[in-house]
This record gives C-alpha cells, sequence and structure tokens, in this order.
C-alpha cells in the first residue's frame, strides 16, 4: 500500500492548465468555458458518446479527455451511459448503415434541448468512406449537426477546443 | 514468468528440417487429390496451391488431422466471360509455414464444400463470403447471415463486380430485427440484450447473454454494425490511396494494416523496400504495440475501478503518444507507412531521445508491476477470471495476446520472421492460465519485448533512402503478406486490375479469430465481469466489419 502512495506523491498531479496546449484565443474560451456550464447547465455538462461506424481512431482519443492531462471533468463536462441523461451527442464516423437506425433512435432518446457534435474528418465529410452501399456518409446526412471537429482523428486539444468553441458560441 | 518463451534467432525456412506443407501436400497426393503449384511469386509468404472446389472440405479434413491452423477465407470476383467466375482461397499455417488453398468456380458454379466442420473458425468467414458474393458452403454448421444485416437483400451480393458501389439503400435502413439468436430456456432463464450502442466510449456491437441469476449460460455476439464497405471502396484506388484505406482499417492498428496492406502490394509489384525505412516500419510497430498495451492494461484495472493504475498506464499512453506525435507527427502514426516505406523519416535527435524514452517507460514498468501484482483486490478479480483453455483456443485459431495467454507460443516476428525482425532477437511472451490475469501479464511482457526491440532496431538503423520508387505492377498481380500487429497476425491479400489500380484487398484481423474466443472464455463468469473479459480480448469492431 505504501508503494502505491509513494507513487502518486512522486508522480504528483500531471493536469495541465488550459493554457498550457492552447492558442490565447482558446485560452480566453477555456475561462468561459466553466462559467457557461455553470450558468447554462447548473455546472454539469453531460456527454453521450456514439460511434455510429468509426474506424476506432476517434474512440482513442475521446478516451484521452478523461486522462490526468486533460481532465475534461473539472470543466463539469462528463461522459454519461444513457442518451437520456445527455445534453451533447459525440457522434464520430460515417454513419454505417447497419448503424443507421440505431443513430437516430439515440438522437430521439436524448432530451431537447440538445446539441450534436460530428467527431472525426468521417463524420464530417465522410472522410475514406465517404457514401456507398454501406455507408450514409457524413453525420449530418442523419441527424441534424450543431457543430463539427474535424481531425483524423482530432488530437485531445483539438477535442476540447471544438467544445470549447461549441458553449462559447451559443 | 514466462517459462514458454525461448528466445531464439528466427531460421530461414529453408533451414526447416521437416516441412509441415511439404508433408500435407504428400498427404493430398496420397489420398487422390489433384494439385497444382501456382506460381505467383507475390503470393510467396504462402506455398499457392490450386485444387477442385469438390476437394475444398477433404483438404480442409486432411489439413486439420495434421495440426494445421485455419488463418483466414476470402473469395474474389474473377471476371464474367464467358459467364461469372470465383476465386475461393484459404490459408493455413502450422509452425510458421503458410499454404494458400485456391479454387476456381466456372460455370456458374456457385457451391463448394465448407471447411468449417474441421475448423470453427472458418464458421463466420464462411458467411461472410456467401453474403458478399453469394457463394454456398456445404454442410456448414450455420445457415444464418453474418454480415448482412438490412442494408442489402439476400439475392444482393456487394463484393460481385457487378454490385454498384452506391448500391440500392433505402432512405433509412431498418433495424435486423429478425436474426435468429439461440434460445435457451427453462426455469430462472433470462436474456440480456446489450448494444449496439454501448455504454463507454466504445464500438458497436450487440452482445444476446442467456443468464441465469448473474451467471452467463451463453453468450452470442452480434457484429458487422460498422461495415462500411472497406474491401468495395478499395476497388479502383491507387496505392497511396489504398494505403491510407488500410490505415482506418481499425484506428488502434493503423500500422499494423497500412504495414500488410503494402507489403502485399509491394510483393506484387516487386518493390523493394530500402532498409532504413523497414527499420522504421518496425519501430513504428512495436510503437503502437506499446501504445495500445499500455492503454489496455490501464483499461483492465479501470474496468474493477482499480483507479490508481488506470490513471498511471493512461498518463504513460499520453506521453508515449505525444512522443509519436514530435518524432513522426502523428500520436496514433496514421499514414506514416506508404507503398514502398515510409512517409517520416525519423531523425539522429529524435532516435536518441526514443533510446532515452524507452529507459524512462521501463523505470515506471518496473515500478508500477508490483503494486499491480500484489494488490489482493485487484488480483482477486483477475485471477480466474474468463478462463479460455488453449485446446479452445487453438480450435478458434485465436492470435496474438490472446492466444499467447492461453499457452500458444506463436508469433510470425520469430516463427515466420519478415524484415526487420528477421536480423534481430525476438522474445515472444507466453503464459499457460488463460485467464484475465495471464492476458494483462502477457501485454506486460510483450511492452518490455518490444522495448527490447526498438532498443535494436535504433542500434541497426543505417542511413539511407527511406522510400522507394514505385513500379506499377502488371493486371492481375497479387501479393499476400503476413504481419504481427499488436492483437496478433494480421493476413492481407492483394490483387491488381489493369493500370495499377486495386481490384481485391481483403484484410483479415486479427479479431476474426479473437472474438469467437469472447463466447467460449464468459461461460460460467457473471455477467458484471462481462467487461472485463471483453476488455481482456479487446477485438476490433471496426477491422471485423471492415
Amino acid at each position: 500500500m505504501l508503494r502505491i502512495f509513494e507513487k502518486i506523491y512522486r508522480v504528483g498531479v500531471v493536469t495541465e492548465p488550459a493554457k498550457a496546449y492552447t492558442d490565447p484565443e482558446l485560452e480566453a474560451i477555456g475561462a468561459e468555458l466553466k462559467t457557461a456550464i455553470d450558468r447554462r447547465f447548473s455546472g454539469s455538462l453531460g456527454i453521450r458518446m456514439v460511434d455510429a461506424g468509426s474506424c476506432n481512431g476517434c474512440e482513442l482519443e475521446i478516451h484521452a479527455l478523461n486522462n490526468a492531462f486533460y481532465d475534461l471533468e473539472r470543466f463539469g463536462v462528463h461522459f454519461v451511459a444513457s442518451p437520456r441523461h445527455a445534453d451533447i451527442l459525440l457522434v464520430t464516423g460515417p454513419v454505417s448503415r447497419h448503424m443507421q437506425h440505431a443513430l437516430l433512435t439515440v438522437y430521439e432518446a436524448a432530451p431537447d434541448p440538445k446539441w450534436v457534435v460530428a467527431v472525426g474528418t468521417c463524420a464530417a465529410d465522410g472522410g475514406e468512406f465517404g457514401e456507398s452501399y454501406a455507408s450514409c456518409g457524413p453525420v449530418g446526412n442523419v441527424v441534424p449537426v450543431d457543430a463539427v471537429i474535424r481531425g483524423c482523428p482530432p488530437a485531445p486539444k483539438d477535442l476540447l477546443g471544438g467544445l470549447l468553441s461549441l458553449l462559447a458560441a451559443r | 514468468m514466462s517459462a514458454l518463451a525461448k528466445p531464439r534467432i528466427a531460421q530461414p525456412t529453408r533451414f526447416h528440417q521437416f516441412d509441415p506443407v511439404e508433408d500435407l501436400l504428400a498427404e493430398f497426393d496420397r489420398q487422390g487429390i489433384a494439385i497444382h503449384y501456382s506460381n505467383e511469386p507475390g503470393l510467396i509468404p504462402a506455398v499457392p496451391i490450386a485444387i477442385k472446389p469438390d476437394d475444398w472440405g477433404r483438404t480442409a479434413e486432411l489439413a486439420a488431422g495434421k495440426g494445421f491452423r485455419w488463418a483466414g477465407g476470402w473469395a474474389d470476383d474473377i471476371g464474367s466471360m464467358p459467364s461469372l467466375r470465383f476465386l475461393a482461397m484459404s490459408c493455413l499455417e502450422k509452425d510458421g509455414r503458410f499454404v494458400l488453398l485456391r479454387a476456381v468456380l466456372d460455370a456458374d458454379q456457385r457451391e463448394l464444400p465448407s471447411q468449417a466442420p474441421w475448423f470453427p473458425g472458418a464458421n463466420r468467414s464462411e458467411r461472410r463470403t456467401r453474403d458478399a458474393f453469394g457463394l454456398d458452403f456445404i454442410g456448414h454448421p450455420d445457415a444464418r447471415r453474418w454480415l448482412r444485416h438490412q442494408a442489402w437483400t439476400a439475392d444482393e451480393f456487394p463484393l460481385r463486380k457487378s454490385f454498384p458501389r452506391s448500391g440500392n439503400p433505402k432512405a433509412v435502413t431498418p433495424p435486423d430485427k429478425a436474426y435468429a439468436f439461440q434460445r435457451a430456456q427453462g426455469h430462472g432463464v433470462y436474456e440480456i440484450p446489450v448494444g449496439p450502442v454501448h455504454a463507454g466510449i466504445i464500438e458497436p456491437g450487440h452482445f444476446r447473454f442467456s443468464a441465469v441469476g448473474e451467471t452467463v449460460l451463453n453468450l452470442e455476439e452480434r457484429l458487422g454494425y460498422v461495415h462500411k464497405g472497406i474491401e468495395k471502396i478499395a476497388e479502383g484506388r491507387g496505392p497511396d490511396s489504398l494505403a491510407r484505406l488500410a490505415g482506418r482499417v481499425s484506428g488502434d492498428t493503423t500500422v499494423g494494416h497500412t504495414w500488410a496492406a503494402c507489403r502485399a502490394m509491394e510483393q506484387a509489384a516487386e518493390v523493394r523496400v530500402p532498409e532504413r525505412a523497414l527499420t522504421i516500419r518496425g519501430i513504428l510497430a512495436e510503437r503502437e504495440r506499446i501504445a495500445n498495451h499500455l492503454g489496455d492494461i490501464g483499461a483492465i484495472c479501470n474496468d474493477v475501478a482499480f483507479a490508481f493504475a488506470s490513471y498511471q498506464f493512461s498518463r504513460l499512453r499520453e506521453l508515449w503518444l505525444r512522443n509519436n506525435r514530435s518524432w513522426f507527427g502523428h500520436r496514433l502514426l496514421m499514414d506514416r507507412v506508404v507503398p514502398g516505406g515510409v512517409a517520416h523519416d525519423l531523425s539522429s535527435e529524435a532516435a536518441a531521445a526514443m533510446a532515452g524514452e524507452l529507459i524512462w517507460l521501463r523505470k515506471e514498468l518496473d515500478e508500477l508491476r508490483p503494486i499491480l501484482a500484489d494488490n489482493d483486490s485487484l488480483q482477486d478479480r483477475l485471477v480466474t477470471a474468463g478462463v479460455l483453455p488453449e485446446a479452445t483456443a487453438r480450435a478458434l485459431g485465436c492470435l496474438g495476446f490472446v492466444a499467447r495467454a492461453s499457452g500458444i507460443d506463436f508469433d510470425l516476428r520469430r516463427d515466420a520472421a519478415y524484415a526487420p525482425y528477421d536480423r534481430i532477437e525476438v522474445r515472444p511472451a507466453c503464459h499457460r492460465d488463460g485467464d484475465v490475469a495471464a492476458r494483462l501479464n502477457v501485454r506486460y511482457d510483450e511492452i518490455y519485448a518490444s522495448l527490447h526491440i526498438i532498443a535494436q532496431l535504433l542500434r541497426s538503423l543505417g542511413k539511407g533512402p527511406i522510400r522507394a520508387d514505385w513500379r506499377t505492377p502488371d493486371a492481375g498481380a497479387e501479393g499476400l503478406a503476413l504481419v504481427e500487429g499488436w492483437r496478433g497476425e494480421i493476413l492481407c491479400y492483394i490483387r491488381f486490375g489493369s493500370d495499377g489500380r486495386i481490384s481485391r484487398y481483403y484484410p483479415r484481423d486479427p479479431s476474426v479469430f479473437n472474438w469467437p474466443a469472447l463466447e467460449r472464455l464468459i461461460h460460467g463468469n457473471i455477467v458484471p465481469d462481462f467487461p472485463l473479459c471483453n476488455k481482456s480480448v479487446n477485438g476490433s469492431y471496426s477491422g471485423h466489419d471492415l
């Protein structure tokens, strides 16, 4: 047990202030984020992540938002297990036709008001996969999209920046 | 520790005293099965053998009797003149030697005997071929569809060349409600449907549990939700474009699949990759392996609420990915492997820094390992959870850390070594217990082994070009590549059409053989341990569904 405490003590806090990896503009948005979430969402913003057909690259980077460096929860943002608890749907991938109905069901299950964020190049414009017998293409072809975060995959700081911009703009 | 792992330098295959492939072909001869050696240089990792479609099942039976492993099966539409023709293929392995069975179905022939009765691992692949090409496997134990949900009809076959890329989709593809799951009935038996949308940040798929109380009686997987038509949209691409697509077969295996696709294309086009590029490819692949294993170890611990380890390993993974970004320009190393070589050189400063990074990570891992090993509440959840017996793993053809945790000491990097692994020492990890703890420990040992590999590759990194000129292959040129990805053996088949464009691309992710293992190892475990067992296998949905 002592070894655990020793390791925790020696590693210390690695969480980075938002300004360490953002440009000045983003830093300003970052300062407003907590205020925005506090005001609009009583300090708590629920995100439901839906993989609608991605290669899983985007999921890896969304996962990274929870590591100690980015620590998304400090802004009052947390990932929820049900669309019924969600304020925002993060949708990745081109929407595969086999997932089309499931995505529509999730969209309907999320309470209004809700925002849909298309994450990654595939979700934004279909990416390498485009439209085909198996793929509906971008998320916007299936559900209304409020914001887009591009990248293949978007790095955690891009995801953070995209979320901040969405909230600051509303 | 890994009592079974015997480090040895890979020997070129010509030094094998006993060649299992020759032995198998001699057996075919004794049994009166007509075989033709075909002579495609691009298929060289395997011995290509043409047989008659009628012998498809019989050859599998004989190969199973000789202890071969079924390493993949697929088909190709090879033309419509004068009538539709198909080429069925399946790959078999024993002791690191591969044979590629090929049968041409001519003159509107649509049937061949199934290999699944002798190789359970062939079950889903054959159903997939049936859904995509309309070939029937006679004697197949399962008549249900696999790849097809409701995006196309039972009389449409998307991988036939006559099928349009756009298909004939409905405005909204209906959910696949009619799939007949196995039913368990009896007093107190109930079903739990899970997915396709899961509770966490993970890919979609459906799991149907039959349970009694908390105990899992049966689990049935239903995959195919992220089928994106990768094989179809590969058709007509040039080499660079195909490499980019291969990098998105499974995002966590972007290096592995791109390397496999590039090797297959290079074999078909007879392009020689420069030494320096080969070494850098090896470094990229090992960095991918380490990044994924770090993530998985943390995630396994997270699934039993050991938050300390979850945060420590996600910290190590993040630092590792940041180094990827600064040395190679991409956190997940996408599009770094390209046809003919690599897209990004490794500077001497970066190589020096990487040598220091290896020492740093080893020290961190040395500190963390006893904390995990001595934590009773962690070990209590991991040891004896989700046991996969060696016999089951062999029957299913399991690969990578799933197989190596169940005592199957197979690793392409040593047993069928390719450059750059043929010139260095590779120490595959191996454990016997087959439980979640073993799958975690194999990953831990594999990180150490990969650190050792990267150190050797850094030392052997010579000067020179990093990319060879591309040479357009002849129409019909084929390539087969086998690469040890972080999940295990990746198989990739490519056939070029005219103008150097791709006519057929089939990537076989190791998940194809590891997903069925999850259905078996969950038996008798409790439902709440499913996420843990699932994470310990960590199959790729996207790599499976294509």
